[in-house]
């Protein structure tokens, strides 16, 4: 090795955004407000079970709240941006970290959905604009008919379709794991942890995830069983 | 008891390393890890071989110098040890164990297993430390400390900078790291004073260096020797986020990191 002397090179410090704990406290608050839709939409969703009447005068509702619809869409957005720009920004730099990888490298605290973060994420992205098509715009809408309007009536045609539902109850799998981690990571990345209510967290987050998913899926589930038609 | 050591073998960072597998026949049970690493580089220089590189100094599990993978395990499988303390009755008969270096950009290779771990140096020098003035001491009771707040500062402080976090993440991030060297002193009362400062230049350090970013998985909790918690994290990422709206009219400044070697080819 040389004797040359590294020298201290002052550089502006990286900012909030561009240190990896900006960007972490950013997609916690971002996934907190995806959470909380996510169960705003399960409660609304639910309603499948009352009958068309009650599903389609909630779809009405919707439709008629005018410019708070397009408010409430417009931070969904924005939430979903953020929350995917720091995903592939934080992808890169961690690929990065590790230029060399190992030959024999063991998990010994992680959990499956810990570290397939980067994998349930994407997938869910791509579902939620598959199922944004499907439902709300009415572009796609394989081997059934759309009728605008007729929610009660879209949502029984679609997931007739088996595959349609094996899709949604799959990418709702990968959405449950998301959340079982992210449910407690969003805390620690806002700098919140406490001795005795983090371990509570973490189990709640499993049941949280475990009740968001199968309130979901239990929506094409009953279509398939003829349970709801 | 008989092992085989399949060790990572590279000259200098220039050059190209490869595994290379060593059969030993005579390990005893209650040697370390690194008295097993001794006793077969007293073979290889007998043979007129290189011996394997590897860091060391109390050879106890106190000062951070050891360290590498043992068959894909920061220090080896046993919970709360280093590689120093690692005894070998841990394995079985016949078990081949793969040693390899810490990977990360942020620690770069130095040889066969030793990487050069200044990055750490250089966050603690960003903030680490609390400033006194000289003179004689205060009367230590003259600041009350709970025993909780004491407990959670000691847990942080025995941090002892061994790079095992960074190595088994797989993110390749220093969270662990330098969320215990912010909280043990943010936590007591002589660390509040600059405690904003500390954590912003701290994790503007961190930040500079290569490291990833934290997914908050735990990994680095799980092969940590010293047990750290997550919990050291969180309080990172709290006392960043206060000290970079408080401190936010400030310039902050880092250090690039630049290695010997690289300024050397200039
Ligand atoms: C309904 C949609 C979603 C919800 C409710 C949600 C929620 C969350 C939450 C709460 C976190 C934890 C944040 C933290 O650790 O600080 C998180 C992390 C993450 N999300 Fe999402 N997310 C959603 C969609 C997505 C999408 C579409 C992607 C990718 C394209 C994605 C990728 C990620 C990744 C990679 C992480 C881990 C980040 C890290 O730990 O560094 N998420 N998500
Ligand atoms: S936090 Fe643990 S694993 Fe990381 S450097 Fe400190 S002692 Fe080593
Ligand atoms: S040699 Fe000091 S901790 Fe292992």
């Amino acid at each position: 090795m040389s004797t040359a002397v590294a020298g201290p090179h002052a550089t502006r410090a990286p900012g909030f955004w561009q240190s990896t704990n900006g960007k972490k406290a950013v997609m916690a608050i971002t996934g907190a407000i995806l959470f909380l839709f996510v169960i705003g939409h399960l409660l609304g969703n639910l309603q499948v079970f009352d009958g068309p009447a009650r599903l389609n005068a909630y779809g009405r509702f919707l439709h008629n709240l005018g410019e708070l619809l397009w408010i409430v869409r417009g931070v969904l957005i924005l939430c979903v941006v953020l929350h995917i720009v720091a995903t592939v920004q934080l992808w890169a730099r961690n690929r990065k970290a590790r230029p060399v990888g190992y030959k024999v490298k063991k998990s010994v605290a992680s959990s499956y959905a810990d570290r397939t973060m980067y994998w349930s994420g994407p997938i869910v992205l791509a579902f939620v604009i598959f199922h944004l098509l499907e439902f709300t715009a009415g572009t796609i809408h394989p081997e059934s008919r759309f009728i605008p309007g007729d929610v009660y009536h879209n949502v029984v045609a679609g997931f007739s379709v088996w595959w349609v539902s094996a899709w949604y109850i799959f990418s709702l799998i990968l959405l449950g794991m998301h959340l079982r981690h992210g449910i407690w990571s969003m805390f620690q990345s806002v700098g919140l942890n406490h001795p005795r209510h983090t371990p509570v967290l973490k189990q709640a987050a499993l049941w949280i995830a475990i009740l968001i998913t199968a309130g979901y899926i239990s929506i094409p589930i009953s279509v398939l069983a003829g349970w709801v038609r | 008891m008989k092992l085989t050591l399949t060790i990572w073998r590279q000259r200098n960072p220039g050059s190209r390393g490869k595994f290379v597998s060593y059969p030993m026949n005579d390990v005893n049970p209650e040697m370390s890890m690194l008295e097993c690493l001794d006793v077969l580089n007293e073979s290889l220089i007998e043979r007129g071989e290189e011996p394997v590189a590897f860091e060391h100094d109390c050879r106890e599990g106190i000062c951070g110098s050891c360290g590498f993978m043992v068959s894909g395990i920061a220090h080896g499988p046993e919970p709360a040890t280093t590689v120093c303390q690692l005894t070998m009755r841990h394995f079985k008969d016949g078990d081949e164990l793969v040693l390899e270096p810490w990977r990360s950009r942020s620690f770069p290779f130095l040889k066969d297993l030793v990487v050069d771990r200044r990055s750490f140096d250089r966050i603690i020098q960003a903030g680490g430390y609390i400033s006194v003035s000289t003179g004689s001491p205060q009367d230590g009771n003259d600041i009350p400390v709970g025993k909780e707040v004491a407990d959670r500062a000691m847990d942080a402080a025995a941090c002892i900078g061994c790079g095992a976090c960074v190595a088994a993440c797989p993110n390749g991030s220093a969270a662990l790291f330098t969320g215990a060297k912010i909280a043990h002193l943010g936590i007591l009362p002589q660390g509040k004073p600059e405690q904003d400062r500390r954590a912003v230049r701290m994790v503007a350090q961190m930040n500079t260096e290569g490291f990833g970013s934290c997914t908050n998985i735990g990994e680095c909790t799980g092969v940590c020797p010293k047990e750290i918690p997550l919990e050291v994290i969180a309080k990172m990422n709290h006392d960043y986020l206060a000290g970079a709206w408080k401190e936010r009219h400030k310039v902050v400044t880092a250090i690039t990191p630049v290695t010997d070697w690289e300024l050397a080819k200039k």
